[in-house]
């Protein structure tokens, strides 16, 4: 059994965050984590480290034993301090642990119920519990891959279904009139998978970094006063506000304390039809990034919502109310609704469920440095000529597998599809 | 007029029908094969081949459970070829060329001399129902026969109509009725039909044939046999013909594509992409100015000639034409003209893994009545039902196949939840766990398995032990022997750095290291018999990969463990979405493993799926 783990306490700003870990592996992760093995079900306060021995975390630790856990199998929990970036970095230490992956949701309880540690009444109740994670999990889910990654997934898929199609021709169609050779095609799709990963994992890196806490993007049309209400809420001149419309090309980042809570700000460039170039780029990695904020705020001169980008919990007002009329008008000139716009943005984001995101991060991560793992190898036995490729094809077939949760599954009938869309099949 | 009661009944004597009657009569079951004619058995009604890549993988593992497909090939292969040989061990199928009349009188013989086996000549019009039991068939002489299993392997005959051109002939094969009152009947039970399309190319007499223009393809220099009994072809070895279509034969189809069957809008039934007609060649690759033909001889006795690579429906004056701008075909004669054939086929999601209708008791279905194309896996097919009714009307447990552990396993559950949208064929990529399932280990996959459900008999098991035993001595020196990085070294052998010793079994992973080199090294393994040693080569290579495999082995094999019961009430279950419940429902999954395969079902869907068997299973305990 692979020892799996996962942030198991509700997300959102709490006071602790608590880190499960299930299975065999479950000592070695304590001794290297937490320095030592606590006595069972004794909550212990440990000086939690990384691999390298940096300093996470002080936490309390409480470990079970194999057959008196909540799984059944040797436990670990993490009580770690509540901030997004300590749970981030504990996560991400986890993952570096050879067998250790995260838990699919509902995994933990399967467990549990494969090691019949469950009473026919939990049994019962174990759906609500269920049926909450996956749907979180689904909206997550399509909200990550809606924008650049989406795209760059997309690519990824097509290169990969390619160069497995090219190699299972020439294994199943082997007395047809397939080419023989396919390694320079096969060498050269793969690099490119491999490359793109790679910037991909960086970027993931870099906006790990600056993501440690919330992001609110505010959206509308040009010049409908949004760098001007980041301007009011940052207390500086951040975004460059004129009133040319279209003047925000690029995405401006503010980092702001709002009642305790660390938010970062977008700035978006304005969302309208465009032909100029520069500015299309700007209006396509607004969306992307207004898309995967945790809550946007849409901004208009009619209280209208950007309708394509409103998610549920998103404040929707109307700009420059400078009479105060609305009840959720703001107005940069005489700071009407500013005092009430904190207030909501408060509320709301205790709801949202932040680390949410973080987990899927998490997740994405791992994918792409197993799916890297195995194109790594799947490039180094394709090079060595056609006897090999029976093997390359299986670390092909396991690097697709490792992507899956992004890529999609890849189903033999789509390598089929391929192959009979491209070589003449059939004596 | 009165027949006695059976165990079980074959309808239909192809290669699904005599596999299944040989293993239903292997369990001990009193079988009846019924059929349109005795001349049926082991008719190939295409390319005189058997095996392939895939296919090849299907007839070992039919051999290891004792059925018959592989022996009847091995006889009557008149060339072997194993194709990739250039590749992995595990990608390799061993294929022949078969002469039909061979084959055919050597599926009689072994079919007429099975004990528990009876053959009638018959045409079956009907099944006898009783409720929502099949109770036995009822010929179109009008008598009945009752049985306890009755298995129908109809091939193409359920509305089989056969196009040529734009003439249409109502038959199953050329020459052959077409089964309508049973296709009626089957359509009254209510089951999901399709229809699908295949064809054939035009037979050519080859002494008309000017064989001294074209190149020739000789069979293996040491042919690769299909049986685990078998050791050398019997027939004499023959080389077949290769020839190619030029621009000239595409002008011709060209023109002549408004009268082909498939064109003309005739046929509404789907064809297999991976063999498409050379109408289809042609127009699909336009910029393709040649397509390669194998003339390969249907038998020793005649002048047949199967031109593998052109089938067609162009009318016969085309087929004609066509075929002699070909080189070495000029003067040509065509014995019998190409053809397509459409016919109805039964959604095999209607099936459980046994091939066993769910929705009639006693009602199995196997072979290209479920959608597939191929002898391979007709009698694949043939095998899993036949042995399923014996098991059941003899009160044995039931055969269920794996996906790990073999390539019927694989079709099997292919069939029974994905369904087909075109004839299924095997390919090799099917196969997840392709590295382990392999050509020469397919004895030691299933014959175990066999000989626990009583489809193995005496004299396999006796070859089965001995080969087993001598397979572990030798794999067990192979381990014990520790090989120093220095003897390596003067092998002339890439040694670790480490100075450890390594096992000669790990050294023989390596693919520049065979046999031969590790018998030198290890003078205890120089008895070994070459067909073990081989063997022990070929898993040793792919042994990293196979260990690595085993976790999602054991995973999917958990999940195969857990039986979701066909009444299962999914609606029920709350926390799933209205979709995933939609598709549970369409295919009634019988195992988690196969939920889990179901396209958009989550882990946390299985996971509550989980939850309500343990939750029926402990209502139950209390
Ligand atoms: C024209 C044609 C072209 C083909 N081309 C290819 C190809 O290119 N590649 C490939 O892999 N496969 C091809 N096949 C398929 C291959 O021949 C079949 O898949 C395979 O033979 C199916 O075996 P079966 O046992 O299911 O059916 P069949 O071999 O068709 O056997 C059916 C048997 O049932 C008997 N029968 C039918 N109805 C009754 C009844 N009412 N009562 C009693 N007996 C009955 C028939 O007499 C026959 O013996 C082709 C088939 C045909 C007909």
């Amino acid at each position: 059994m692979e020892t799996i783990y996962a942030l198991a306490s509700a997300s959102g700003k709490a006071g602790v965050a608590v880190v499960r870990v299930s299975g065999s592996a479950v000592d070695t992760v304590c001794l290297r984590m937490a320095g030592r093995l606590p006595q069972p079900r004794l909550a212990t306060v440990c000086r939690i480290q990384d691999l390298e021995g940096g300093y996470l975390d002080e936490a309390l630790v409480l470990r079970f034993l194999e057959g008196a856990s909540f799984t059944g199998e040797s436990v670990v929990e993490f009580h770690l301090h509540g901030s997004l970036a300590v749970v981030s970095a504990v996560l991400r230490t986890l993952g570096c642990f050879d067998g250790l992956r995260l838990a699919e949701p509902g995994e933990f309880t399967r467990r549990a119920l494969e090691n019949g540690r469950m009473e026919l009444t939990q049994v019962e109740g174990l759906s609500d519990l269920i049926e909450a994670e996956t749907e979180a999990q689904r909206v997550q889910a399509l909200r990550q891959l809606s924008g650049a990654l989406g795209q760059k997934t997309a690519e990824w898929r097509t290169q990969l279904v390619q160069a497995a199609s090219l190699l299972e021709a020439t294994i199943d169609f082997a007395d047809e009139e397939v080419p023989v050779d396919v390694t320079p095609d096969v060498e050269r799709l793969l690099q490119a998978v491999d490359t793109s990963i790679r910037g991909e994992l960086r970027g993931l890196e870099a906006a790990e970094r600056v993501r440690s806490g919330f992001v609110v993007a505010i959206v509308g049309a040009p010049n409908a006063g949004k760098s001007t209400l980041l301007n009011m809420l940052a207390g500086r001149d951040a975004a460059i506000t004129s009133e040319i419309a279209g003047t925000t090309r690029d995405v401006i980042e503010v980092r702001l304390d709002i009642a305790g809570l660390a938010v970062t700000l977008l700035d978006t460039a304005g969302l309208r039809e465009t032909t100029d170039p520069l500015e299309v780029a700007g209006i396509s990695r607004a969306r992307v990034r207004a898309a995967e904020a945790d809550l946007r705020i849409h901004l208009d001169v009619a209280g209208q919502a950007v309708d394509d980008l409103l998610q549920e919990n998103d404040i929707c007002l109307v700009s420059k109310d400078d009479d105060g009329v609305f009840e959720n008008g703001v107005s940069a000139k005489t700071g009407w609704g500013i005092d009430r716009l904190i207030l909501l943005l408060e509320k709301r984001l205790k709801d949202v469920p932040a680390s949410a995101g973080l987990v899927n991060r998490q997740r994405h991560r791992e994918a792409l440095e197993r799916g890297l793992d195995h194109l790594g190898s799947a490039i180094a036995l394709v090079s060595e000529g056609s006897d090999m490729y029976d093997l390359a094809s299986e670390e092909l077939r396991a690097a697709i597998h490792g992507l899956q949760r992004l890529v999609g599954q890849v189903d033999v009938e789509d390598l089929l599809g391929e192959i009979f869309a491209n070589f003449c099949i059939g004596k | 007029m009165k027949h006695d009661r059976v165990d079980v009944i074959v309808v239909g004597g192809g290669h699904a029908g005599t596999e299944a009657a040989a293993a239903a009569a292997r369990m001990g079951a009193e079988t009846l094969l019924i059929t349109l004619r005795l001349s049926d058995l082991g008719v190939m009604s295409c390319n005189p081949a058997i095996g392939g890549l895939g296919k090849g993988h299907l007839v070992r593992e039919i051999d290891a459970l004792d059925g018959i497909m592989g022996r009847i090939a091995d006889k009557a292969g008149i060339q072997f070829r194993l194709l990739n040989r250039r590749k992995g061990p595990a990608v390799q199928g061993p294929r022949a060329q078969a002469d039909r009349a061979l084959y055919r009188s050597a599926m009689r013989t072994e079919i007429e001399s099975t004990p528990h086996l009876t053959v009638l000549e018959a045409e079956v019009a009907d099944l006898s129902v009783k409720g929502d039991r099949v109770t036995g068939v009822q010929l179109a002489d009008g008598s009945i026969i009752p049985a306890g299993a009755v298995i129908l392997t109809s091939g193409t005959f359920l509305r089989g109509v056969i196009h040529i051109g734009d003439r249409q002939i109502a038959g199953g094969r050329m020459g052959d009725r077409p089964s309508v009152r049973l296709a009626e009947r089957i359509e009254s039970l209510g089951l999901p039909l399709g229809r699908l399309k295949t064809g054939t190319p035009p037979r050519i007499d080859g002494k008309t044939i000017d064989w001294a223009r074209l190149e020739k393809q000789p069979g293996d220099e040491d042919p690769v046999m299909f049986s685990f009994f078998s050791k050398a072809p019997e027939a004499r070895q023959i080389s077949c013909g290769i020839t190619e279509t030029n621009e000239k034969t595409h002008e011709i189809i060209r023109e002549n594509l408004d009268q082909s069957a498939m064109y003309g809008g005739h046929i509404e039934g789907v064809g297999p992409r991976y063999c498409p007609s050379i109408e289809d060649k042609v127009v699909r690759f336009a910029d393709k100015s040649s397509h390669q033909i194998f003339l390969e001889p249907e038998s020793l006795s005649d002048d047949l000639i199967y031109p593998n690579g052109i089938s067609t429906s162009l009318p016969e004056e085309a087929q004609q034409a066509y075929v002699r701008s070909i080189r070495g075909l000029e003067h040509a004669d065509i014995v019998q003209p190409g053809y397509a054939i459409e016919y109805d086929y039964v959604d095999p999601r209607a099936l459980d893994s046994r091939l066993h209708l769910r929705s009639m008791q006693g009602l199995f279905l196997a072979g290209q009545i479920n959608g597939t194309t191929g002898y391979e896996e007709a009698a694949a097919q043939g095998l899993v039902s036949g042995a399923n009714a014996a098991a059941e009307v003899l009160g044995k447990d039931a055969l269920i196949f794996s996906r790990t552990t073999s390539y019927i396993g694989v079709m099997v559950d292919d069939l029974t939840t994905k369904g087909v949208s075109e004839p299924y064929r095997m390919f090799t990529s099917r196969a997840e766990f392709r590295l382990s399932l392999r050509a020469d280990n397919a004895d030691s996959r299933l014959t175990p398995f066999g000989l626990d459900h009583g489809l193995v008999q005496a004299e396999r098991r006796l070859m089965f032990e001995t080969k087993a035993e001598a397979l572990e001595a030798a794999k067990s020196k192979l381990v014990g022997a520790r090989l120093l990085p220095r003897d390596l070294e003067a092998a002339g052998l890439k040694a670790p750095k480490d100075g450890q010793p390594r096992s000669a079994y790990h050294v023989l992973s390596d693919r520049d290291v065979d046999w031969s080199l590790i018998s030198k090294l290890v003078p205890e393994l120089e008895t070994v018999l070459p067909d073990i040693a081989a063997q022990l080569e070929r898993e040793a290579l792919y042994a990293s990969y196979v260990e690595r495999q085993k976790r999602d082995v054991a995973a999917l094999a958990k999940d195969e463990g857990y039986r979701i019961p066909d009444d299962f009430d999914y609606d029920a279950l709350s926390g799933l979405s209205n979709e995933i419940t939609l598709k549970l429902k369409t295919v009634r999954p019988e195992t988690l493993a196969q939920a889990g395969r179901i396209e958009g079902v989550t882990p946390a869907a299985l996971t509550l799926i989980l939850a309500a068997l343990k939750r029926q299973a402990m209502s139950r305990a209390v």
